[in-house]
């Protein structure tokens, strides 16, 4: 087996074994962005001296039998929206196109104590707002399937860099489906979890209520082990939740005898690709093979997740993105008379289109007047959206769907029309919107030689049924040929 | 388009923004902003007049802490990154004369 083609899980464990390093594990992913990254553009930043010169040294704590975790050693892309300590973070966008940050985001500071090894940060959406990758300023990352597709968004830099194998694992982060998407749409494993589990300080904020970071990865083994390693009570996140249930590898346990799997009826009407449909029903077959019990339910509200989800990721993005204004870091605009025009000059030039239309629909529906008719009122809708699922895991264990209406579009067809992008979103926005975690995983190809992906999603703090739910189909399905095989 | 945004109206959320639209971006936002507002008004078919806005999903409550410095002095990380900086301090445009 090629070094490239082994997941992290496999590949900690053959360095373990001394049949390899951490150094060339390093240089077998360098060896590979050397070959794909000028037409795939999956990364803003990498650096190789470092991530070599980290690689010595975790090897020689692994041979010191001071690193023993199931990720020591192993390369790691971190989104450009995380901060890590003398690297530039960009989040993808001109206004911190010098930014290099002072301190490392939590979740980068966990792997980096299992012996992971970070090699670059990942392309991204600007802000992560976006659904293709493509609102980057630093340029569109491709599908490695299909280069004329995208890879999703907004983490599309991280799926992109894992199913090419520029990269073993990756991080990205999810706001209304940006980890799961990509996932989706780059045939990946992709996982959001529930809301709290993962500190997200240093992870510079979009929608502080709905953003969380998770794992992409290989195979739902890696995503166990990553979110296990990530996932910690921070006093530095103030909406960090105290768990004493992250052993989540140990329910990579294939078994769902009796487990109850909703698919929701309101999921498969029009709009979905019948080859979407067809792949993700034959995925709920297998799991009902395996002893499931699924049926059909109605979950209701499904509409109304789209319009509740933009009226509040655009204001709190308004509030959030606020802090960018030329003063203390990254760019400034020059030739300024005064200090207020400065602040609007740099916004406007350090900002691009996606970036600006939404902080001025936050700032609108936030705005004296109007705060109570659109603010208000979709945090009444959130609400009702999260008794609806009350009521659906008052019947079921896991609810099974689609994670995006169609596979990859191709590149340059997304973003004449927001709305209709937007509205690509429909099956991963909810859960953000409800706080639960969900994960997708790869189920088929369609006719143009695509991935699908099928989303699982779980009640709050329920990632091990989700996990095991995904390790036990994964199993069913058999060995999904990756990129870096065909 | 149910939705027409004023030109005061573009004017004056550019002002809560902190953007300055050339007269082209204007009228693309005065589009933007009316379909996505005649959209987000699809909100209005619920009833939710016996229902609580929903902040966070989770009962939390307020967290508490001491306040004490934990970290250590950083100024001149923390200026590195400053696009104007004079004698350990952040340099902006005239405020006032």
């Amino acid at each position: 087996m090629k070094l490239t083609d082994m997941t992290a899980v496999e590949l900690s464990a053959a360095i373990k074994e001394k049949k390899t390093t951490v150094m060339e594990a390093v240089e077998a992913v360098f060896e590979k962005i050397a070959e794909k990254e000028e037409s795939l553009n999956c990364y803003v930043t990498l650096d190789q001296e470092g991530a070599l010169r980290r690689a010595r040294e975790v090897q020689k704590r692994i041979e010191a039998g001071e690193l023993t975790g199931p990720l020591a050693g192993v390369p790691v892309a971190v989104k450009d929206n995380m901060c890590t300590k003398g690297m530039l973070t960009t989040c993808s966008s001109k206004i911190l196109e010098n930014f290099v940050p002072t301190y490392t985001a939590e979740a980068v500071i966990k792997l980096e104590e299992a012996g992971a090894v970070i090699i670059g940060k990942t392309n991204m959406d600007e802000f992560a707002m976006g659904s293709t990758t493509e609102t980057s300023a630093y340029g569109a990352t491709k599908n490695p399937w299909n280069e004329a597709h995208v890879p999703g968004g907004s983490s599309g830099g991280s799926a992109a860099a894992v199913a090419a194998g520029e990269c073993f694992m990756a991080l990205g982060s999810d706001t209304g489906g940006s980890i799961r998407q990509p996932a989706s749409f780059c045939g990946v494993v992709g996982m959001k979890p529930t809301y709290g589990t993962v500190s997200r300080y240093g992870l510079i904020a979009y929608g502080s209520s709905l953003d969380q970071i998770g794992p992409l990865c290989k195979d739902v083994t890696d995503c166990a082990a990553i979110l296990e390693t990530i996932a910690s009570h921070d006093e530095k996140d103030s909406t960090s939740v105290k768990r004493d249930d992250t052993d989540f590898m140990s329910a990579l346990v294939e078994d769902v005898k009796g487990m109850r799997i909703g698919i929701p009826r309101d999921y498969f009407t029009e709009g979905l690709s019948a080859e979407v449909r067809e792949s993700v029903l034959a995925a709920a077959q297998l799991l009902r093979q395996a002893g499931a019990v699924v049926e059909e339910f109605d979950l209701s509200l499904v509409d109304y997740a789209i319009p509740a989800y933009y009226t509040i990721a655009s204001a709190e993005a308004s509030s959030n993105l606020e802090r960018f204004d030329g003063v203390k870091y990254g760019y400034r605009a020059q030739d300024c008379e005064g200090l207020h025009p400065m602040y609007k000059k740099t916004r406007s030039e350090g900002f691009g289109v996606e970036v600006k239309r939404r902080i001025m629909l936050g700032s609108f529906v936030l705005s004296s007047g109007y705060y109570d008719a659109y603010y208000l009122k979709a945090l009444r809708v959130k609400a009702l959206i999260k008794k609806a699922f009350d009521d659906a895991f008052a019947k079921y264990d896991i609810i099974l769907g689609p994670a995006a209406p169609t596979t990859a579009p191709e590149l340059g067809k997304s973003l004449q029309d927001p709305i209709k992008m937007y509205l690509g979103d429909i099956y991963t926005i909810s859960v953000n919107l409800a706080g639960l975690p969900g994960i997708c995983l790869p189920c088929g190809i369609d006719g143009k030689g695509l991935p699908i992906g099928v989303q699982m999603i779980g009640n709050c703090f329920e990632e091990k049924k989700l996990l095991r739910a995904a390790y036990t189909y994964e199993r069913a399905r058999g060995t999904f040929v990756r990129r870096g095989e065909v | 388009m149910a939705n027409v945004i004023s030109d005061e109206t573009i004017e004056y959320v550019g002002i809560l923004a902190k953007l300055e639209l050339s007269e082209d971006e204007k009228e693309q936002a005065k589009k933007d902003m009316g379909s996505m507002l005649d959209y987000i008004d699809k909100l209005g078919e619920l009833d939710t007049s016996s229902v609580e806005p929903m902040s966070h999903v989770f009962p939390v409550e307020n967290v508490f802490r001491e306040d004490v410095v934990t970290n250590g002095d950083m100024r001149d990380e923390l200026l590195s990154n400053a696009p104007g900086e004079k004698d350990g301090m952040f340099v902006v445009p005239r405020t006032f004369d």
